[in-house]
C-alpha cells in the first residue's frame, strides 16, 4: 500500500470486514449505514502536541527532541535525534551525541535538564523542564512542531494533525483514525442514532530511529476514561448495542481500563503497557474503525485481537489491489469482531464480566 | 433554583480577561466556583487579574496570547483543555474597536477593517472550531459571544466594529442551527453600555455616571450562563435582564 502523501479533505475509502468475514468496499460516508442505531462510537479526544523540538546541548550540538510522554509536572520522556530533518527517514537520521544525566538542553528560552537515561537505549531520556503547567505549554507551542513524516510532500502544521474533537494535548503523534472524521459525518452518525463517548489516550511515538527501541513500542502510555464513558458503555451493553473504537488507541485504553477493573471498564487515569494481539481476548470493544497499516507493525498485531490473521492479510491484500492509501492520512477499514471474539458478548446481556 | 451552584467546578475560558467586562466576569464566575482559563494579549495585566482571583480563593490561570493569531489557537485550546480538564464554557469577550477616534466607514483603512474582523470574528470562530468538537463528544457545552448594540443599530463611525459584531451574532446563530439537539449551545449577549476603558476610548465625552458598572453586568451574564433552558442561538440583552430571574 502506498502512503497518503498529504492531509486529505476529499473522499476517504473504506473496507468493511463484517463479523461474518465478508469484505465490502465503500467510502467513509457509508459509515452511518454500516452502523446500527444505539452503537457506541468511542473516540480518542487527545490533541496532538507539538512534540518535535529543536534543541541545543550545553556543548552546542544541535539535536531534535521528540517528546514521547509526560511523566510529571515538569517531566517528559523524549527521544533524542542527531543531525537531519523531516525529509530523512527516521531510521536514517544520525544518532544523537552522548547525553548524560545532568546535561542541559536549550529550546529557545526554555531549559531542560536530563534527569534519567534509559539503560538500554541511550537516546531515550527523561527531561525536566524549568517550568510547568500553562507556562510550559506556552513555551512548547511556541517552539515545537508536530512530529513530521518523511513520506509526506510538505511539512505538517498543527492544524493538519488535529481531529475535530481534539482536547487535551496528550498525543505525541495523531490518533490518526479520528483524522478522517468530519463534522458532517459525526452529525450524520448522530442523526442515525449512533452514540458517542470519549477517552483520552496519549498516542505515542511511532518510530525512534533505534531498532531495539522500536521493538519496545508502544511505550507505556497514559490514558483517561471519564465516568460518563463508563456509564455509556454499561448502557450500550444493557441495550445489546456494540462498543466500537475509533483507532487502536481507544482499544488500548478501554481494554486496559477493563483489565484494571477486573473485567469491567472503570473510570480514571492510568498508564498502560498492554499489548493486544490475536492471543488477547477483547473484554469491551466489539469493532474498530482503523487506518491502513502494514503487516509486522504493533498496530497490525493489535487488529489480530478482532479477527483471524488470514482475514487481516486478505483485507490488506484487497486494500492494496484497490489502490487504498496507507498511514496517517490514508484510507480506513471497519473491522467488526466475530461474535465469539469478545468474551463479554459471548454471554449475552451480561453487563460485567471477568477476564479469563 | 440556586443558579450559583451550577457554576461550581465548571471549566470556563474567557478571552479578553485582563480588564473591563472580561475581568469582571472572571471575578464573578470564580466567586461562584468556576475554574477559569483567562486569555489576553497583555501578560502583566492578565496575571494581575488571575492572581487577584487566586488571592480570594478562586481558581484562575493566565495565558497571554492574541486570539487573532492563527498559530496561537492550538496553544490556547491545548493548554486550556489540559489545565481545566474539560472546557465547558467559552466566552468570546476579547474585541477591538480598531483605531480611535472612530472613523466614518469610507475613511476606514481596509487593513483596519481586516484587523477588526480578525479579532472580533475570525479569532472567535477559530477558537470555537477547536473547542466545540470535544463538547460534541461530551454532549454538552456553551459558547457565549459578547455582542454590542452596534451589531443591530447602524451607528455612524462604528462601521468596522458594528459589522464584525453583527457577523459574530450571526455566526452564533448558525452554529446553534447546525448543532441543534447536540447539547452544545450558543448565545450572543449584548452587555449594553458600560464604564470601561473601551467605552472611554470610543466615546471620551460620555457621562460615566450614566454607564453600567461591569461588575453588575458580569453578575447578569453569570446568571445567564448558570441558568439552564435558554434557547441556543438566542441574543440576550444584559441591560434588561432581571437578576435572579
Amino acid at each position: 500500500m502506498s502512503p497518503a502523501t498529504a492531509p486529505r479533505h476529499g473522499t476517504i475509502r473504506l473496507l468493511h470486514l463484517a463479523a461474518d468475514d465478508t469484505l465490502t468496499e465503500g467510502t467513509l460516508a457509508d459509515l452511518p449505514q454500516l452502523l446500527r442505531p444505539g452503537d457506541l462510537l468511542v473516540c480518542n479526544d487527545a490533541a496532538t502536541l507539538p512534540a518535535s523540538l529543536r534543541a541545543v546541548t550545553g556543548r552546542g550540538e544541535a539535536v531534535e527532541l521528540r517528546l514521547c510522554g509526560q511523566t510529571g509536572e515538569h517531566d517528559h520522556l523524549a527521544v533524542v535525534f542527531g543531525a537531519g530533518d523531516w525529509r530523512d527517514r527516521t531510521e536514517d537520521r544520525a544518532p544523537p551525541p552522548r547525553l548524560r544525566i545532568g546535561d542541559q538542553l536549550s529550546v529557545g528560552d526554555l531549559r531542560a535538564t536530563i534527569v534519567a537515561t534509559d539503560a538500554v537505549a541511550p537516546r531515550l531520556v527523561t527531561l525536566q523542564f524549568d517550568r510547568a503547567g500553562a507556562a510550559l505549554w506556552r513555551a512548547l507551542y511556541a517552539a515545537g512542531r508536530p512530529v513530521q513524516y518523511s513520506y509526506l510532500d510538505r511539512p505538517l502544521d498543527l492544524w493538519d494533525v488535529q481531529t475535530v474533537f481534539a482536547a487535551r494535548p496528550w498525543a505525541v503523534e495523531p490518533p490518526s483514525a479520528g483524522l478522517a472524521l468530519t463534522w458532517e459525518l459525526l452529525l450524520e452518525l448522530r442523526r442515525a442514532g449512533v452514540a458517542f463517548a470519549r477517552v483520552t489516550h496519549a498516542a505515542g511515538i511511532s518510530s525512534t530511529g533505534d531498532a531495539a527501541l522500536d521493538a519496545r513500542l508502544p511505550l507505556a502510555e497514559r490514558y483517561d476514561v471519564p465516568a460518563a464513558t463508563v456509564a455509556a458503555i454499561a448502557e450500550a451493553r444493557r441495550r445489546g448495542s456494540r462498543v466500537l473504537a475509533v483507532g487502536t488507541t481507544v482499544v488500548r485504553a478501554l481494554e486496559s481500563a477493563a483489565r484494571r477493573g477486573g473485567g469491567t471498564v472503570i473510570a480514571g487515569t492510568a498508564t498502560t503497557d498492554l499489548r493486544l494481539s490475536e492471543t488477547t481476548p477483547l473484554l469491551v470493544v466489539d469493532g474498530i474503525l482503523t487506518g491502513m497499516h502494514e503487516a509486522d507493525t504493533s498496530h497490525f498485531a493489535l487488529l489480530g485481537a478482532f479477527v483471524r490473521r488470514e482475514r487481516l492479510h486478505a483485507l490488506a491484500a484487497r486494500a492494496t489491489e484497490l489502490g487504498f492509501l496507507a498511514h496517517e492520512f490514508g484510507d480506513v477499514a471497519l473491522i467488526l469482531a466475530a461474535p465469539s471474539t469478545n468474551v463479554c458478548r459471548r454471554r449475552t446481556h451480561v453487563v460485567a464480566c471477568s477476564p479469563p | 433554583m440556586n443558579t450559583e451552584s451550577n457554576l461550581e467546578d465548571r471549566g470556563i475560558l474567557i478571552t479578553g480577561g485582563s480588564r473591563g467586562l472580561g475581568a469582571a466576569l472572571a471575578h464573578e464566575l470564580a466567586r461562584r466556583g468556576a475554574r477559569l482559563f483567562l486569555v489576553a494579549r497583555g501578560a502583566r495585566d492578565l496575571e494581575r487579574v488571575a492572581a487577584a482571583i487566586r488571592d480570594h480563593g478562586g481558581r484562575a490561570t493566565a495565558f497571554a496570547a492574541d486570539v487573532a493569531d492563527k498559530h496561537a489557537v492550538h496553544a490556547i485550546a491545548g493548554a486550556a483543555s489540559d489545565v481545566l480538564g474539560t472546557v465547558d464554557v467559552v466566552i468570546h469577550n476579547a474585541s477591538t474597536l480598531g483605531p480611535v477616534p472612530l472613523r466614518l466607514l469610507a475613511d476606514t483603512a481596509c487593513e483596519d477593517l481586516q484587523r477588526v474582523l480578525e479579532v472580533n470574528l475570525v479569532g472567535p470562530f477559530r477558537l470555537s472550531k477547536v473547542l466545540v468538537g470535544p463538547m460534541l463528544l461530551q454532549g454538552r457545552g456553551l459558547v457565549v459571544h459578547v455582542s454590542s448594540d452596534a451589531a443591530v443599530a447602524a451607528y455612524p463611525r462604528w462601521g468596522a466594529y458594528g459589522a464584525a459584531k453583527a457577523a459574530s451574532d450571526h455566526v452564533a446563530r448558525i452554529w446553534a442551527a447546525e448543532l441543534a439537539g447536540t447539547g452544545v449551545a450558543f448565545l450572543s449577549v449584548d452587555p449594553g453600555e458600560m464604564d470601561t476603558q473601551m467605552h472611554a476610548a470610543a466615546m471620551p465625552d460620555a457621562d460615566r455616571s450614566a454607564l453600567a458598572r461591569p461588575e453588575v453586568i458580569a453578575r447578569r451574564i453569570a446568571d445567564m450562563i448558570a441558568g439552564a433552558g435558554l434557547p441556543s442561538g438566542a441574543r440576550l440583552e444584559a441591560a434588561t435582564w432581571k437578576e435572579g430571574a
